[in-house]
């Protein structure tokens, strides 16, 4: 079996540098698997935060050769192999130590969406053709890849204004879920700081669930938010309708 | 009494171990009851092996198959863990999933719908009638996100990857926990007047398994460790249809939900195998049952390639299979080049589910020491010799709301108890033994090895001899585990993790090779080749793990009797 | 991109070779005052009608991206360094918060595309020596009709129509008139997901088309008749 040649991000916040390790390629291995071999065989305290190692739970999240990935889903086979390949940190949020990264900023913006609010005297009937369009959202695993790609945080540091794809994800799902019966818009506008996408459609590209992130999730949410504060004709049908939501 | 100024300390009422579908829906309960309730994870918050779970929740709501009730649901589920399950809780379970699933639903879940706007419904192995309430194969993402979003809107504290490494005992009730941060390696004293577990099981003690690195037996272990008792520990799930190729993935589970939507199973002659082991219900049969025909397929000559059996469901339209199976359309596609709607899937047995653990009270949930509850898949009893597919995650609702609930109304009738800290410092020296040591194993190879005793000698078919070999082999992996030698800091360390987990996981396999041995039958989940058949007499008692002193003492307990109007429901003629 | 920009200009300026009967530019379609009696003579009607369907490609949630990205470098590529500024706004402030005015570039390209139609259909009716209409198909009608039928499509792959027409609602099963719209909502979705390829397409399209009608009204080349 061929070598492959890692260069692995090591240190934290203030230290650190990349090392490069050989490990020995298996048929179908990840590059989790190549971390794993180094953990076993050469490093034991290389910091690696994984769980499934099946694309289910969305913690092995790294940049493997420049490219916002799940390790565990990334295979060796199909990386070149003539020069290291390279694992670092999601460069997005403060590294705790080695691959590991504090993602608690997302936890935190998590915490200021209003909940699935359903309307009162529901019957609890849903149809399939209000689910799919929601189903497609509630895919995420919250490997936070997508935060971590957009450019508003990567390289604006925007964290205080802005919400980020992962939450627009989950905003949508909320606001077009057939039941809810809760306004976003604001919280989009104000809070989350929609508006500060400019839907360069990074988030879509990452993501490991395949989400369409911009087209069906932020785009949508942006409509909407015209339709409560940039839309006059909108404006004035709600106000001669009374209606204090849409839809 | 405790140095309070030596280690961080919080306070709660409740704490509840473990943030899976159990630990959170117990956390929920316990908050609604007013308690101050702390939930500790070992991971991040979402990411617990829940997510996993793919095929659904089992619940008799009738909605596609009218005839359904909880009785049936019952009758099932007491079938399917050979009669050895405690009925009590099976029949709470049964009664209780659908109203847990509507919960679910009034909190933002969104199952896959029926036509007529209710929550649709699969066929599932074992099940009498299209049970089992899914959201395509991803139904355990859906419970756990509901679940987290419904904790975070109460205001639910998780102390994130945290591990707790002991509890702490007062007398012999449970009065709170140790634990560390596993980022800083900073210990963490967690005071409670309740304690949940809900870690989950122990599939990493297989090599092929499908369970996350998470899945060490903590909870089990520690309980084992105060003072309380496991129960049925040799019974041990192996999932039928684990991928086998490639290495990487081996154990990677393939969700039920193939053969509930229609897959068939297949040796390399192209025979539907399953046609001679259970006539009736074909691929649909127990897991037990399924799992022991594909294995013998292997054996006698008849398996694929890499030593498993074909699992097909290119049959139906590859729109349908997309649709109901995303996520193993993409898991083989992208993990094992095979496009599911073209060919087969190559597939065999996996560690999947440990129907043993933690002995508790059927309506209450609590162990055998005061002040400790168990639910999930760390708790024992409903799923008696083998479990069904899709009661794990009804379990984990049904009995987790009943754990916070409990936990929550013993704690606000029980004064705060004494930290002991002695105990504390008996803790944290164990833990930080591997640190001093110049020279010792790597906890990683010690690891492999018992992944390796447990594959070879307690795996899907056990003998006496097997069993005999295992426990003395386990005995020199203890000794060799009290001379691990860590290096690097405190910091973010796998390998010191690994090193702690490792000692769950020896305390659990040696009761599961113990009770293995003990049962002289083969029953569910257990198969003994010297014994082929169930026997009456065990067919009638449990086998019960407790700590006595230093060493490990199995005894057995009688199966709790049946009122007759359930027994009528179980019985044969039906 | 930057190539269609410079040609429509050109074009816009030019204000002449816009017709060759039966055929219409689709960069002078509608019509205006094209014998100057009220706008000046320096100033092209086309510029008055580019502004719009301009305007709906310069809103357009595809092209904002591809711009931002080619000409804005914000970001240039995924996952590559960018220069932080601190006063990045995106579109939440001025000039790009006019993005949100979308929609309304959408309804005036919804007037246009009618006038286009008609443009299309009358380009398969040549005026004959007896000055009556009849039917017949040259290279132009073809050209035409092609044309309109690519930017049907990128109009009805519109993410706004999608909203408008549909996605706003939360609840397409609780009447049935929501039903219908989510029968319309879905195949706007289907066109919604090839939006890019519509874009590109129809604005070759056009331009191709302009080109042509130069072509045969300035008298370089004849137009092809094929029936």
């Amino acid at each position: 079996m061929a070598d492959a040649i890692l260069e692995v991000f090591r240190g934290n916040q203030e230290v650190g540098g990349a090392k490069q390790y050989t490990v020995p390629i298996t048929p179908g291995m990840v590059v989790l698997d190549a971390l794993h071999y180094i953990q076993a065989h050469l490093e034991p305290d290389l910091a690696v935060r994984w769980n499934c190692k099946a694309g289910k739970c969305g913690s092995c999240s790294a940049e493997v050769n420049g490219k916002p990935r799940l390790t565990c889903k990334t295979r060796m086979d199909a990386l070149p192999t003539d020069k290291p390949i390279t694992v670092y940190p999601m460069k997005s949020f403060p590294v705790i130590k080695d691959l590991v990264t504090d993602v608690s900023w997302n936890y935190r913006v998590n915490r200021k969406i209003p909940p699935f609010t359903p309307k009162p005297g529901t019957d609890w009937k849903m149809y399939q053709e209000d689910m799919d369009r929601v189903q497609e959202f509630r895919k995420c695993i919250e490997c936070f890849l997508c935060q971590n790609v957009c450019h508003v945080v990567r390289d604006h540091h925007k964290k205080e204004e802005f919400g980020g794809p992962r939450f627009f994800v989950r905003v949508a799902s909320l606001e077009m879920h057939p039941l809810d019966n809760v306004s976003r818009a604001k919280l989009l506008k104000d809070e989350l700081g929609i508006g500060y996408c400019n839907i360069t459609k990074c988030c879509t590209e990452v993501c490991p669930e395949e989400i369409k992130i911009t087209d069906n999730a932020i785009i949508p949410l942006k409509e909407r938010v015209v339709d409560e504060f940039y839309d006059p004709i909108m404006k004035l049908v709600r106000k001669i309708r009374g209606a204090p939501k849409a839809g | 009494m405790t140095n309070q100024t030596k280690y961080e300390t919080h306070e709660h009422d409740v704490l509840i171990i473990g943030a899976g579908g159990a630990g959170l829906r117990a956390a929920i309960e316990a908050l609604a009851a007013g308690a101050r309730v702390a939930v500790v994870s070992k991971s991040l918050l979402g990411k617990a092996h829940t997510v996993m779970a793919e095929g659904g929740i089992a619940a008799a709501m009738a909605n596609v198959d009218k005839a359904d009730s909880w009785k049936t649901h019952f009758r099932d589920t007491m079938r399917g863990g050979k009669l050895v399950n405690n009925w009590r809780m099976a029949q709470l379970h049964a009664q209780e999933s659908p109203e847990r699933v509507r919960e679910l639903e009034q909190w933002g879940a969104l199952f896959d719908r029926t036509s007529d706007g209710d929550i649709l419904q699969r066929a599932f192995g074992g099940h009498t009638f299209k049970r089992l309430c899914h959201v395509g194969d991803r139904t355990g993402l859906e419970m756990i996100r509901t679940l987290q979003d419904r904790g975070v809107q109460l205001g639910i504290d998780v102390f994130m990857e945290c591990t707790v490494i002991r509890l702490l005992t007062d007398g012999n009730r449970v009065v709170g926990a140790f634990g560390y941060w596993r980022e800083q390696g900073r210990f963490v004293v967690l005071k409670a007047k309740a304690v949940v577990m809900a870690t989950g099981g122990i599939g990493k003690a297989w090599p092929v398994t499908s369970n996350s690195w998470e899945c060490t037996g903590d909870g089990m272990a520690l309980a084992y460790e105060a003072g309380a008792d496991l129960l049925d520990m040799e019974f041990v799930q192996f999932h039928p249809t684990g991928m086998v190729w490639p290495p990487g993935v081996q154990g990677l589970l393939v969700t039920e939900a193939v053969r509930g939507e229609g897959g068939i199973l297949r040796n390399k002659l192209g025979e539907r195998f399953m046609e001679k082991y259970d006539p009736k219900r074909m691929e649909l049969s127990t897991r037990d049952l399924v799992a022991r025909s594909i294995y013998t397929e292997v054996k006698e000559g008849r398996g694929s390639e890499h030593g498993g059996a074909f699992l097909d469901i290119s049959h139906k339209p590859p729109e349908y299979v997309k649709q109901k199976l995303p996520s193993m359309y993409h898991q083989f596609k992208e993990l094992a080049d095979v496009d599911i709607t073209k060919g087969p899937m190559e597939v065999g047995p996996t560690c999947h589910y440990m129907m043993g653990g933690i002995r508790v009270d059927a309506e209450t949930t609590a162990a055998s020491l005061p002040g400790l509850f168990a639910a999930g898949e760390s708790a024992a009893g409903l799923h008696g010799a083998n479990r069904l597919g899709g009661n794990s995650l009804s379990d984990l609702v049904v009995f987790g709301r009943r754990a916070g609930l409990e936990a929550s109304a013993f704690a606000a009738k029980s004064p705060a108890g004494g930290i002991d800290s002695g105990q504390i410092a008996e803790a944290e020296h164990d833990m930080l033994a591997p640190f001093e040591r110049g020279d010792g194993e790597n906890p990683y190879t010690v690891h492999r090895d018992l992944q390796n005793v447990m594959q070879n000698l307690v795996g899907i078919f056990r003998t006496e001899e097997d069993l005999t070999t295992a426990l003395a082999e386990l005995e020199k992996l203890k000794q060799r585990a009290t001379r691990l030698r860590v290096e690097g800091s405190r910091l973010f360390n796998p390998g010191w993790h690994l090193a702690r987990d490792l000692k769950c996981m020896l305390i659990v396999s040696e009761a599961v090779a113990r009770s293995a041995l003990a049962r002289k039958e083969s029953r569910g989940a257990h198969s003994r080749i010297d014994c082929p058949n169930p026997d009456e007499q065990w067919g009638k008692q449990n086998n019960v793990i407790s700590r006595e002193g230093d060493r490990m003492k199995l005894r057995q307990i009688p199966v709790k009797e049946m009122p007759d109007e359930l027994r009528e429901l179980v019985a044969d003629d039906k | 991109m930057g190539g269609f920009s410079i040609y429509a200009t050109f074009r816009a300026f030019e204000g002449k070779f816009y017709e060759a009967a039966p055929y219409l530019s689709p960069f002078y379609s509608p019509l205006i005052d094209p014998h100057h009696h009220w706008l000046p003579l320096w100033f092209s009607p086309a510029m008055l009608i580019l502004a719009f369907p301009l305007g709906f490609r310069a809103t357009c949630y595809y092209y904002r991206k591809a711009l931002y990205r080619a000409f804005l470098l914000d970001p240039p590529a995924c996952a590559v360094g960018e220069s932080p500024h601190r006063n990045y706004r995106g579109e939440a402030k001025f000039p790009f918060i006019l993005q949100n005015a979308h929609r309304y570039f959408l309804y005036a390209a919804v007037v246009f595309l009618c006038f286009l139609w008609y443009d299309a259909f009358r380009a398969f009716w040549f005026p004959g020596p007896d000055k009556t209409l009849h039917f017949g198909i040259g290279l132009g009608s073809l050209v035409l009709l092609v044309n309109i039928v690519l930017l049907s499509l990128y109009l009805f792959s519109c993410h706004s129509l999608r909203h408008l027409i549909g996605g706003k609602m939360d609840c397409f099963s609780c009447t049935t008139f929501n039903l219908k719209r989510h029968g319309a909502w879905k195949k706007a979705s289907f066109l919604n997901e090839r939006h890019m390829l519509f874009a590109w397409a129809s604005l070759i399209s056009v331009g191709f088309a302009d080109f042509y009608v130069r072509m045969v009204s300035s008298g370089i080349i004849k137009d092809l008749r094929i029936l």
